[in-house]
């Protein structure tokens, strides 16, 4: 059963004691209930987003979903940065921290690697996690802390009142960049598979379907996973995946990933992925290649190049958008070795303090 | 030439009576009794200073004399060989009596190379016993740092008794037949030059074997050519005309106990530990490397036993953030730096007051600003300690005095930090990190028992206004104004923490004019209100009549400490104030500066807490400053308060006393 184990996954980690201190207040507090509904996971807090922002939807989408995981809510614990998607700790009811720019997956690090006991997610946006957050970003997926990373992407600083982001596209018009922005955006699926991200995957707001879908294989993950959710934000930059989300325009230009089908996509399945001559991926007619060379997907090969290749199909503009997982590898985890490592060390060594503080050369003087 | 005569009286910063002479001269041996002795070893990076200056410390403690060390080593790993650049030194003052410092100057100077020699007989009283490695005199070595004519028969070292001694010849010499190349061979000179003093200062030499046998345990051969050389160094002081006298320094009379040479560094980690045993919590360590904290993260890399994870972060901004979201998860995170590693943490410190979650930063100051000099000392960052951040963002600071009152200091910056539910920043600095002390070895008993101040939250604290049950985390405890801490995983407890303004009780978000103001008053109140906690200034005025003092923080208290006793000495009156606790300040510190006809500040700073004092207390203080990156000297001090006292209206010195003269 995939809730039940998840439940054992994130909380699980056998043999590993947390702290006496936190086991005696937790067991003091008295019993855990996990049969959860979306509104046990409402605060009373008045939601300040503004009306038709996309992070609703997906404030919406994570409440339904998250008592299937079969976690208590005091065992969950929600990290963000800042942003307008940062606030998003202070309308689930578990615990949370809205900490400062950018720094979310350090501070989850250490929460999640001193209580492997406790289902770890970081909230995050776009300028949040890839601009003043990016250096904290690529090593926690490196390190492959268990814990998962919600990014919100919407392309655009959102608090601030509209500038661009990391990913805005070359040209975007905002208020710092009147004339256009000259930088490149970076591509947030290219920038974790080439941290080595164990887990990566991209859903839309509005597809409560396919984004549900992904948050589950990332929850269940053991290690660190990454989603990227494209978030609409209706002020600043209105419609900016409006080419995915068009009912139309939308099946010509995302290509869904499904594990172990071949990637056809388009109205009537006219497209399809090709290898390169390259190494890398491309985009063909169907109806010119022999069945046998489109690509069938496999998030779980281990090689990231792969998924590399396919996170590399999609222009700035988000023609060839692949949506869904892109890679899901089993990997030891960060917190998962130094519990280990703990565990030796006891075997190794005795805790004795007097024996520490009176270690290495001694000498007694007597009365 | 032969050395005959006691290395003494150099300008030292203790009270030292004139050795017994007992030399006859001649080929027959004598021995001389000194009370204390300040030895310098400098040679080039790659010359193993450090670890001979270290062995030969563990030596000295293991024979029970008191001692204090001052390595100083450049920034570089390996400059360029025999270099000025290059050159690395290792002083140790050892004594049959309680001391201070590593000595204003040394007695005696081991000069491994040109380099080593240029850049150090200027500190070398006249006099003083000068030992250098003739084979490394060469005209190529003596080009390399400037020297025209060779200073071994030029005469321009006849002020001092200089004795040339070829150690790397020798050395080589002695492992003729060890098999080892002529490179490797001589490497072993610092061991050669190691048995050398041992011999000269009647060292015992069992540790050294022991330690060389273990360090070298997978490579039998060089261990069994360090102990080769070790021997062969010893023995020819035995038997050269060189040395006809060698050097007795009884034990120091200590209190009874077990004791252990300490670096600060490894009292500090140390503490930690024994902070996270006391209070029952476990210990998560966040840090980036950075010089001189560096032996800290490596220290506590070890104790896993303990339950204590250390997490090697990408930058010091991830350090703190580990060590902040473990301490949300009832860890006790530790963060520790130098004053580049606080510049980066400071928002996130900032996060920690609003969040008020006890976390422990450890600032080992270096020279700054910017990069500085990251091998040498100051106390530059006081002022960023108390308000380098952001915003009202009160923080206690706490400071050691000594290498191993890191130790203590360290438990009682994490008393604060639980008792509190405060972020807390232990300064130290690269003199007490680096160097050492005997340190009596505390029983575990004996330290204080943290567990009460931990006490997370179990149940609701508080009631909604329809009166049901509910957890408010800024409830706060109405003596030391700590907020409620409940852990993630407390059933029912659930809440949010930020770094937004948090209304007061509930915390919920608050933009509220009012409970802003209210809150910051209240952060502050919290940690003003430790001084309730920490008892009096410490005041040592033996005679309780001395119209001027000298107040001090951190790593000065020995230096300080030295030059008081030379003023004393001199028949003056002088009251050494020594803080512990800079914020808050002992409750009775305005008080007792008043006191005083006048108050002198020396500060490795330009006057940082000269500042402090006379914003705070409106005292005019008198601030005497040096940022060279090396401690003070107690002779200078004890000039600049000489001076204090003699201009201060109401003199109370004796006639023809001279505080600097008087014991030389
Ligand atoms: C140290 C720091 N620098 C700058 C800011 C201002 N700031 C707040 S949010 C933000 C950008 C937010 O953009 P994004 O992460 O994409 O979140 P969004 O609002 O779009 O959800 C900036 C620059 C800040 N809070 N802290
Ligand atoms: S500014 Fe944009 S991202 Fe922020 S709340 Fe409004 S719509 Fe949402
Ligand atoms: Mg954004």
């Amino acid at each position: 059963m995939t809730t039940l184990d998840a439940h054992v996954h994130d909380l699980g980690m056998p043999g590993n004691p947390i702290s006496t201190a936190v086991a005696d207040s937790v067991a003091l507090a008295g019993e855990k209930k996990t049969d959860l509904k979306a509104k046990d996971l409402k605060t009373d807090q008045e939601v300040r987003w503004c009306p038709g922002c996309g992070d609703y939807v997906i404030l919406n989408a994570v409440q339904s979903f998250l008592p299937s995981l079969g976690i208590a809510r005091e065992d969950m614990v929600i990290v963000s940065g800042i942003g307008c998607s940062s606030r998003f700790p202070y309308y689930m009811n578990t615990y949370g921290m809205h900490s400062i720019h950018g720094r979310a997956p350090a501070i989850a690090t250490g929460l999640a690697a001193s209580r492997p006991d406790l289902s770890v997610w970081v909230v995050t946006g776009d300028g949040d996690s890839l601009s003043i957050g990016g250096n904290h970003l690529i090593h926690a997926l490196r390190r492959n802390v268990n814990m998962t990373i919600l990014l919100f992407n919407n392309r655009i600083y959102g608090l601030t009142k509209g500038q661009y982001s990391p990913t805005s596209e070359v040209g975007k018009v905002t208020k710092s960049t009147p004339m256009g922005s000259i930088d490149a955006p970076f591509n947030p699926i290219s920038l974790a598979l080439g941290a080595d991200a164990t887990f990566v995957g991209r859903a839309m707001d509005s597809d409560r379907k396919g984004l549900t879908d992904v948050l589950r294989q990332a929850a269940e993950h053991q290690g660190t996973s990454l989603v990227e959710i494209y978030q609409n934000c209706n002020i600043f930059n209105d419609g900016a995946f409006e080419l995915l989300k068009d009912p139309h325009t939308g099946t010509q230009w995302s290509i869904p990933l499904e594990q172990g089908k071949p990637l056809v996509f388009g109205p009537e399945g006219a497209a399809c992925v090709v290898k390169d001559d390259f190494g890398g991926l491309r985009i063909a007619e169907t109806n010119q290649v022999d069945a046998d060379d489109i690509v069938v997907h496999d998030a779980t090969r281990e090689n990231p190049a792969y998924a590399f290749a396919l996170s590399r199909l999609s222009s700035q503009d988000l023609r060839y958008t692949p949506m869904g997982v892109f890679r899901s590898v089993s990997k030891p985890t960060y917190d998962g070795m130094m519990t280990e490592q703990l565990d030796t060390a006891k075997v190794q060594q005795t805790a004795d303090l007097n024996a520490l503080l009176g270690g290495g050369e001694t000498w007694t003087v007597g009365d | 030439m032969t050395a005959s005569t006691p290395p003494i009286g150099a300008p030292n910063d203790d009270v030292s009576a004139t050795a017994a002479h007992s030399a006859t001269g001649g080929l027959v041996k004598s021995v001389v009794a000194l009370d204390r002795v300040v030895i310098r070893l400098a040679g080039d990076s790659g010359d193993g200073m450090q670890l001979t200056g270290n062995r030969f410390t563990s030596e000295t403690a293991a024979f029970g004399n008191d001692l204090s060390t001052l390595p100083n080593f450049p920034a570089e790993i390996r400059a360029p060989t025999g270099t000025l650049p290059g050159v690395s030194s290792f002083q140790l003052h050892f004594a049959d009596h309680d001391i201070m410092t590593p000595g204003d100057a040394p007695d005696v100077l081991v000069a491994m190379n040109p380099a080593a020699l240029k850049s150090n007989l200027s500190d070398l009283p006249g006099g003083g016993l000068l030992i250098l490695d003739s084979d490394e005199f060469t005209p190529r070595n003596l080009a390399k740092v400037g020297y025209a004519t060779n200073p071994l028969d030029d005469g321009s070292l006849q002020a001092w008794q200089t004795v040339p001694v070829p150690l790397t010849s020798m050395t080589l010499d002695a492992l003729a037949d060890s098999g080892l190349g002529k490179k490797e061979a001589e490497r072993s000179k610092n061991m050669f030059t190691l048995g050398l003093l041992s011999w000269m200062y009647h060292r015992p030499t069992e540790g050294t074997i022991r330690f060389l046998e273990r360090t070298f345990r997978r490579k039998p051969e060089i261990a069994a050519a360090n102990i080769a050389a070790f021997r062969a160094g010893y023995n020819y002081g035995d038997t050269t005309e060189a040395f006809a006298v060698s050097y007795e320094i009884k034990p120091a009379p200590m209190a009874a106990g077990t004791y252990r040479n300490i670096s600060g560094n490894q009292a500090l980690a140390l503490g930690i530990v024994a902070a996270g045993q006391r209070s029952g919590l476990p210990i998560f360590l966040g840090a980036y490397p950075i010089t001189p904290a560096s032996d800290i993260l490596h220290e506590l890399s070890k104790h896993k036993a303990f339950g204590i994870r250390t997490f090697q972060a990408e930058d010091e901004i991830a350090g703190i953030g580990a060590a902040l979201g473990a301490s949300f998860g009832g860890a006790l995170g530790v963060t520790t730096t130098s004053g580049p590693g606080v510049a980066l943490k400071a928002e996130t410190i900032g996060l920690a007051v609003m969040t008020e979650l006890p976390l422990l930063i450890v600032d080992v100051q270096r020279g700054g600003p910017s990069t500085g000099l990251p091998t040498k000392t100051e106390q530059s960052d006081l002022l960023q300690a108390m308000f380098g951040r952001n915003g009202e963002a009160p923080l206690p600071v706490i400071a050691p005095r000594s290498p191993g009152d890191c130790f203590d200091a360290a438990i009682e910056a994490v008393r604060i930090a639980l008792t509190y539910r405060t972020p807390v920043m232990l300064l130290s600095d690269g003199y007490l990190a680096n160097g050492a002390e005997p340190w009596a070895v505390p029983e575990t008993a004996s330290l204080p028992d943290l567990t009460g101040t931990v006490g997370f939250a179990t149940g609701p604290n508080a009631a909604s206004t329809d009166g049901t049950p509910e957890f408010h985390p800024y409830q706060r405890d109405p003596e030391t104004l700590a907020r409620a801490w409940a852990v993630p995983g407390t059933a029912g407890l659930q809440h949010r923490i930020g770094g937004l303004e948090k209304a007061d009780g509930n915390g919920n978000i608050s933009y509220d004019p009012a409970n802003h103001d209210f809150m910051v008053r209240t952060r502050q109140a919290k940690i003003d209100g430790i001084a309730a906690s920490i008892g009096p200034t410490d005041v040592e005025d033996p005679d309780g009549d001395a119209t001027v003092a000298v107040i001090g923080w951190g790593s000065t208290y020995g230096p300080i400490g030295a030059a008081c006793r030379r003023i004393r000495a001199s028949g003056r009156k002088i009251a050494q104030i020594h803080l512990r606790h800079i914020n808050p300040f002992p409750a009775d510190l305005g008080e007792v500066l008043a006191r005083y006809d006048r108050v002198v500040c020396p500060e490795m700073n330009l006057g940082q807490l000269a500042l402090l004092l006379r914003a705070k207390f409106l005292v005019d203080v008198q601030s005497h400053t040096q940022v060279s990156g090396m401690p003070f000297r107690s002779a200078e001090l004890a000039a600049v308060i000489q001076d204090a006292i003699d201009t201060t209206s109401t003199p109370a010195v004796p006639a023809g006393a001279a505080a600097n003269g008087a014991l030389q």
